[in-house]
């Protein structure tokens, strides 16, 4: 009796066991998916986890001779040298200003442009019209700001044709407020048509039925943006929110990088190319730079994972994880 | 279903103006590559310039800093969209597969790195360490992965019926054999997408160049771009009566440099309609449960 159990229990035993695999027969079994992932992972290893290993610079007084790992620690030096630099300060407010401007202004402009794109009645036009709005994505910050520059110079097509309408001159490059206006506007031109390319993806998702019920049902355009549209769309403007709050530290750096100039930086100044400059034009020190660098991720982070619970908890929306 | 009526109307025109608003900017770059000096004396150069003159463009061309420029930035590209596009595929197509050990934890590790980064100094110190200064290889191994692009490759690949490689596995070939003779072939929407943002992100890279190339002879062309602009933009805040002779010259300036812009946008322009087709299906597939 009591055997017959004992024989039974082990058979239970062998058959989990059967069930989970042994660890080292299954990694042999993927062999050859470990082989075609292992240039990935080596890449994020190299290129991503050594340089967060360096951001041990933050809390040391780097030493190129002696290098990160034998440079001394000098006590969060660096943290206090860093907030209490005003231009970290200044670099610090613009950097917000301009992101909460950017989420203000620049973020509902692809959903608008999805809706009023899908809203188009003639296929052929809406393709031309999408193929156009989406190219300057493709064009480098590089190249956009070379023309941006050309046309509002002192010797442009902006200023010529405000002489031409009896207006005075305009610096729109040099002046703090116009300059901030412009990083919106081109900001718009170069990305809102390629951003409203996950919208229309969204509302392609849409089953067509849908509309024909409710137009039966006699509802207007606006009616069925708001009931049909508008909840599709929903779930994907909620994912690129929580992206965008992420990237509040971040500001744009290609963009100000290639377009500002030393008239504008008390405006323009954003974190990162206040670490560039910093770092190798002004010579402040690798490990002040890093710990500005350090202070950007970590906010980042956490402005991440708060956006994300807020659109999860308060929102109830289907978040990043 | 959907008729000309007025609303149809307004809203096609309202595109239309937001089209010509982004396309114009392009368009007068391109009038004011082909004018001269002549050409804004009388009276500036607003829809067309006065004469075509091509002459801007002969003297980017002989001036021999282009044309290497474009040598160069075209092999990075060949080269860099090549390597990045195996160890994407390979990587993305290896995290599709369920029931590799450690599968959670390599995704979990790589999209972390999109969020949290060591930043400029680590990075610029770590390019140091691998001697990588003044290589063109630093335009290529530093970026040769990018995770957004992983993900939407590896999303793709999820959705790929599993049948068709077991029926494969049956007959003996094993997952890399699989991947380049049955999954690559079935996903080139996906690999046509890929292959563009990379291309386009390694043609339009000025970024690690600049940190990281001295070397005059080994510069891609957006580098030489941009050198070219900030020179000329130095010039902007003086506005005194005294540069307006600099201010003549210039204008021939703007042409050089508009061309240059022209000559660096062109590829681009070349290759994007016939891509532009993979990537909206590319995109909405790879999307799909972000």
């Amino acid at each position: 009796m009591g055997n017959a159990i004992q024989e039974d229990y082990r058979a239970g035993e062998i058959k989990l066991r059967r069930l989970k695999k042994p660890l080292g027969k299954e990694i042999v079994k993927h062999k050859y998916l470990y082989l075609l992932v292992l240039p990935t992972i080596i890449f994020f290893v190299v290129f991503a986890y050594v340089p967060m290993y360096g951001v041990i610079l933050a809390f040391k007084d780097f030493d190129y001779s002696l290098g990160i790992f034998g440079s001394p620690w000098n006590d969060f030096q660096n943290f206090r040298d860093v907030l209490g630099n005003p231009d970290f300060v200044n670099a610090f407010k613009n950097t917000l200003f301009i992101s909460f401007g950017r989420l203000i202004i620049e973020f509902p402009v692809p959903i608008v442009l999805a809706l009023l794109l899908n809203e188009m009645f003639n296929g052929k036009l809406r393709k031309v019209y999408q193929t156009v709005f989406t190219f300057p994505h493709f064009i480098s910050w590089v190249v956009l700001s070379g023309i941006v520059t050309t046309i509002l110079s002192d010797q442009g097509l902006l200023n010529e044709l405000l002489q031409v309408f009896g207006f005075g001159k305009n610096n729109v490059l040099t002046e703090g407020n116009s300059f901030t206006a412009l990083l919106f506007i081109s900001n718009i031109w170069k990305e809102a048509g390629w951003s409203s390319i996950i919208y229309l993806a969204a509302i392609a998702g849409i089953n067509p039925e849908l509309y024909e019920a409710a137009s039966i049902d006699g509802a207007g355009r606006f009616q069925q943006i708001k009931s049909i549209t508008w909840p599709a769309l929903k779930g994907t403007a909620a994912i690129l929110l929580i992206l965008a709050v992420g990237g509040i530290m971040n500001g744009g750096f290609d963009q100000i990088f290639n377009l500002y100039n030393s008239a504008v930086y008390n405006r323009a100044d954003i974190l990162d190319t206040f670490v560039y400059r910093s770092a190798f034009t002004d010579a402040t020190g690798f490990g002040f730079s890093t710990t500005v660098g350090l202070l950007k991720s970590v906010i980042n982070c956490l402005l991440l994972f708060s956006a994300n619970f807020v659109v999860t908890h308060v929102f109830k929306e289907e978040g990043l994880y | 279903m959907k008729r000309l009526s007025l609303s149809n109307i307004i809203i096609a025109l309202i595109l239309g103006i937001g089209a010509i608003i982004t396309v114009f900017p392009f368009y007068q770059t391109l009038m004011l590559s082909f004018s001269t000096i002549l050409d804004k004396k009388a009276g500036g150069i607003f829809l067309f310039p006065k004469s075509f003159d091509f002459s801007s463009y002969i003297y980017i061309f002989n001036e021999g800093k282009v044309t290497q420029g474009i040598y160069i930035s075209v092999i990075v590209t060949i080269v860099g969209t090549l390597v990045s596009m195996l160890i994407t595929t390979a990587g993305a197509y290896a995290l599709s597969k369920k029931g590799m050990p450690g599968r959670n934890i390599i995704f979990t590790g790589i999209v972390f790195t999109m969020f949290f980064s060591g930043g400029l100094i680590p990075f610029y110190l770590t390019i140091q360490k691998l001697h990588l200064q003044n290589n063109l290889l630093v335009m290529i191994l530093p970026v040769a992965v990018n995770a957004f692009n992983l993900i939407l490759m590896k999303n793709f690949f999820s959705t790929i019926d599993p049948a068709i490689e077991e029926s494969a596995k049956i007959d003996g070939a094993n997952d890399i054999r699989i991947l380049f003779r049955i999954i690559v072939p079935i996903s080139l929407p996906i690999i046509a997408t890929m292959t563009l943002f990379y291309a386009v992100d390694r043609w339009n890279e000025w970024w690690l160049p600049m940190l990281f190339i001295n070397d005059t002879s080994l510069q891609p062309l957006q580098l030489i771009l941009r050198d070219a602009i900030t020179n000329l933009s130095q010039s902007l805040t003086n506005t005194t009566g005294a540069q307006l002779a600099a201010g003549v010259q210039s204008v021939y300036a703007d042409s050089v440099k508009s061309a240059m812009i022209i000559v660096s946008a062109v590829p681009i322009l070349m290759i994007y309609p016939f891509v532009q087709k993979y990537f909206n299906a590319g995109i909405m597939m790879g999307s799909v449960k972000g």
